[in-house]
């Protein structure tokens, strides 16, 4: 008989027997080792959670009084049998792939990843395994991101001729990570920005952390919404069409997705423009990640899982779906709109 | 190219008409004359003879992006369009080009004479040449159907904001048997005369739904009632002694109905009727399901005509002797109908739809609800003294239908959207009770709220019983009141019926899955109906 696999998937989440913990588990266990702190990963109720010491403080601001340990990038811990360590996803600040080594099996939940270094969170670092669990959000080969400063020509294009037109520019985007990358890279000669509570209040997480964000205005029931003409204003997505938006007169609505890829949901979401850009890997960037880990296993969590999966094993690795209640990159999350993305 | 795709791009992501006609208009003063005529072809649905097969585009856009065909024709469905996803997959351009959107428009008319080698190089040069959204705008070049958030009525505003003429005169312009190959800027859109083509139609007028009570239409005596007859909306042009018939969606169906040639004969030149076009036996007027064998048979045999022969049931006339009647009365233009179809021989291919006389709105809803009796779909209300107008304006012309036939189904299989709403489960299939079976009857994909697909999208995730490919089997669980226009017998579906105009009416929440209806209740249906 063969040995048992060092991780499995049970209906808790993925399980690993051999340090009896749990990665981002979507059921209530004693301990719990977490990716990153969006709402589909970083769930409440477990006895214990461990996570980077970048990411703690945004869980503690969201799962409130939570028994947390932290761990630096790429320390070794020994749990049981296991040995754990934690490395950049680059998916959002303090976002990890968790390494799980048993008797030299090596495992690696990536959570949720992205290739390109955004200049905000610790870039991604591939990391050799022979088994990798990913995810494929963005799993078919019409997902192509363009470089970020391409983006970020077309934004700032967009709010400069917003400020001509005597408009205030609306962009939304989710509250961790999304929000604070489109932030870094506005620039701040056009306007100024403002920012709606629900990110500024990341913001100031963050900032108390030590990363390094540019100035915001928070556009609370205090502020005057006349008093900042040519301003461009991040909201988060069911903001952009409420009480408090109309309050800043003739404006324009502009979303930031990797959805906005394509022209239907485009037209059907972005109000007046779509800009593409994501925090999650594009189709190149799950193939590239995939190929540098050296892995032979691969298990694919969410996403376009069926058909990544069948061009994996058409292209010579043993791939696997394995069902999961991650939702990836949604534009109509159920949870908690603030910070699931 | 560019200049058109930027227009694309303005008009396809503003939501706002005014935005809209602004960037057409602007586009309609600056672009050269021929670009210009190529616009109004795409936007009105015309288009360059197709050069090359969507199977050779799809094959030509996986080997160029690398991936095996199995992975593109995956990408489709999801993307909803398929000029769309080959400019998505395949890699980036090496350089781009500036050919003007007439200059692509000629090269592809070149591919009909060339062979497939140098049509495929060709397009993979193109590809190579364009950004993605022009990439996006040559494919559709190729494959047809323009459909970006703007109507033929907005291009004619901007049409008429940029040259000054008059909208009503423009739409008149723009209807009819043109392509950008047989006419010129000028002699389309210019030229004194240009409404000599026998061929052009007039634009239709189009009715809106009712949206209260009839009495809300004031005293009775203003209005003419008719019935709302199950066809296709037909125009009828004899001129010079040719005939022409044009559907409402502007596509001249002439040879499709050879049978109305024979109306030349019926009524003197320079005559246009507005009708439905139907099948007519000797029980009289018969169901759009008659119809429909007829409907995409751009020839028919002998047996087919002899089978379900159309004719044209005239209830307007919208010229007479030459001469434009639409601005008169509706009590005018009715009167010159009638006696111009009396005395038409009891076989000629032109009836006249009669008026469904009533006395007060109370004898009118029961005249209505004799609809289906009739084989019409409920009545329309034209006022007396009205015009025929433009497109849909409303006030004067309602149609007030029966309400829909309705079913409760349970949701069995639930399939995502695609493009707009690919992100989202929206295609159901429901089913009816069989004793302890659930047989499934139809599929239906609209009428539901954003919100209510968002909720029952993140419900499918998490019930998913079975996969197959985009299909997911879901527990019955939730029930939906179905609402259609009609039913007939089909061998082909496991109920033994197929429904027209399935759709969503309402989410039944309140109702247990044990209490959907039966496959009984469908084939009672069937029986009274169908």
């Amino acid at each position: 008989m063969s040995k048992p696999p060092a991780l499995t998937f049970t209906d808790r989440g993925i399980y690993c027997a051999a340090g009896d913990f749990y990665i981002d588990p979507w059921k209530p266990v004693a301990r719990a080792l977490i990716t990153h702190g969006h709402a589909d990963h970083a769930r409440w109720g477990h006895d214990s959670y461990l996570c980077t010491d970048i990411a703690a403080p945004v869980m503690r601001h969201r799962l409130g009084a939570i028994n947390i340990e932290t761990i630096p990038y790429g320390a070794h811990r020994q749990i049981g049998d296991a040995v754990v360590s934690f490395h950049p996803a680059g998916h959002v600040p303090g976002s990890a792939q968790i390494r799980v080594e048993v008797a030299g099996e090596i495992w690696v939940a990536s959570g949720d990843y992205k290739l390109e270094d955004d200049g905000l969170s610790t870039p991604f670092e591939p990391v050799r395994c022979h088994h990798f669990i990913t995810e494929s959000t963005f799993g078919l080969p019409v997902f192509r991101w363009q470089p970020q400063a391409v983006v970020a020509a077309q934004i700032n294009t967009w709010w400069a001729a917003c400020r001509d037109a005597g408009q205030t520019a609306f962009l939304g985007a989710y509250a961790l990570g999304k929000a604070q990358r489109l932030l870094s890279m506005l620039d701040p000669d056009i306007g100024p920005v403002l920012t709606h509570t629900a990110i500024e209040n990341t913001n100031v997480i963050l900032r108390a952390q030590g990363i390094a964000l540019p100035d915001t205005v928070r556009a609370d029931a205090s502020l005057d919404p006349k008093a900042h003409t040519g301003a461009l204003v991040l909201a988060t997505p069911s903001a952009l069409d409420s009480a408090w938006a109309r309050k800043f007169g003739p404006r324009q609505t502009a979303f930031a997705s990797g959805w906005m890829t394509m022209r239907g949901v485009r037209r059907r979401r972005s109000g007046d423009r779509g800009f593409v850009i994501s925090d999650h890997a594009d189709w190149q960037g799950l193939l590239d990640a995939i190929t540098l880990t050296n892995a032979e296993n691969i298990y694919v969590t969410h996403g376009y899982t069926d058909i990544f999966n069948r061009y994996l094993n058409d292209n010579g690795w043993v791939s696997q779906v394995v069902p999961t209640q991650f939702e990836g990159e949604t534009l109509d999350p159920q949870s908690d709109p603030q910070v699931a993305t | 190219m560019n200049r058109f795709a930027t227009l694309f791009t303005h008009v396809d992501q503003s939501t706002k008409t005014t935005a809209k006609v602004a960037a057409l208009t602007a586009y309609f003063n600056a672009a050269p004359h021929a670009d210009r005529l190529w616009t109004i072809a795409l936007f009105s649905g015309r288009r360059p003879k197709r050069a090359v097969t969507t199977t050779k585009l799809r094959a030509w856009a996986a080997e160029r992006a690398g991936i095996p065909l199995w992975l593109f024709e995956e990408c489709y469905p999801i993307v909803g369009d398929l000029a769309e996803t080959i400019a998505l997959v395949l890699p980036p351009p090496t350089c781009v080009s500036t050919r003007s959107l007439t200059d692509w428009i000629t090269l592809l008319k070149g591919l009909h004479d060339a062979d497939e080698d140098a049509r495929k190089q060709a397009v993979l040069d193109a590809w190579d040449h364009l950004p993605t959204t022009e990439r996006f705008v040559f494919n559709k070049l190729i494959t047809g159907g323009f459909r970006v958030g703007i109507s033929q009525k907005l291009m004619t505003r901007a049409l008429a904001a940029a040259t000054g003429k008059q909208e009503a005169e423009l739409a008149h312009r723009l209807m009819g048997d043109w392509t950008p190959e047989t006419v010129t800027w000028q002699s389309l859109i210019e030229d004194e005369d240009a409404g000599a083509r026998i061929s052009r139609p007039y634009p239709f007028y189009l009715a809106h739904g009712l949206e209260g009570a009839p009495r809300d239409l004031g005293p009775p005596g203003a209005w003419q009632a008719e019935w709302k007859w199950d066809g296709i909306r037909g125009q009828l042009i004899l001129r010079e002694g040719a005939h022409f018939v044009w559907s409402r969606g502007e596509e001249l169906m002439t040879d499709r109905f050879p049978e109305l040639a024979r109306a030349v004969s019926c009524f003197p030149s320079g005559t246009v009727l507005d009708g439905e076009l139907l099948v007519w036996t000797d029980a009289g007027p018969q169901s759009f399901n008659a119809l429909q064998k007829r409907i995409g048979r751009k020839t028919v045999p002998k047996k087919l005509l002899q089978d379900a022969p159309v004719i044209l049931y005239a209830y307007d006339l919208l010229e007479w002797g030459g001469q434009d009647l639409r601005p008169a009365p509706l009590a005018q233009r009715r009167a010159m109908l009638e006696q111009a179809c009396a005395g038409l021989p009891d076989d000629a291919p032109v009836r006249l739809s009669p008026t469904v006389p009533f006395s007060d709105w109370d004898a009118l809803a029961q005249v209505r609800a004799t609809a289906r009796a009739a084989t019409a779909e409920g009545v329309m209300i034209k006022r007396r003294d009205s015009p025929y107008r433009i497109g849909r304006k409303k006030g004067d012309w309602w149609k007030w239908k029966l309400d829909p036939l309705t079913i409760d189904g349970v949701m069995i299989y639930a399939q995502s959207g695609h493009g707009r709403r690919a992100t989202l489960f929206t295609d159901y299939t429901f089913a009816v009770w069989s004793g302890n079976e659930l047989v499934p009857f139809t599929k239906a994909y609209s009428g539901l709220k954003d919100a209510e697909f968002r909720q029952i999208t993140a419900w499918v995730k998490k019930n998913t019983l079975q996969r197959f490919g985009p299909v997911r089997q879901v527990p019955p669980h939730h029930v939906f009141e179905i609402a259609f226009e009609g039913i007939q017998a089909s061998p082909r579906h496991k109920s033994g019926v197929a429904l027209r105009f399935p759709r969503m009416l309402r989410w039944r929440q309140d109702k247990p899955v044990q209490e959907a209806n039966t496959l009984d209740d469908l084939n009672r249906m069937l029986e009274t109906y169908g």
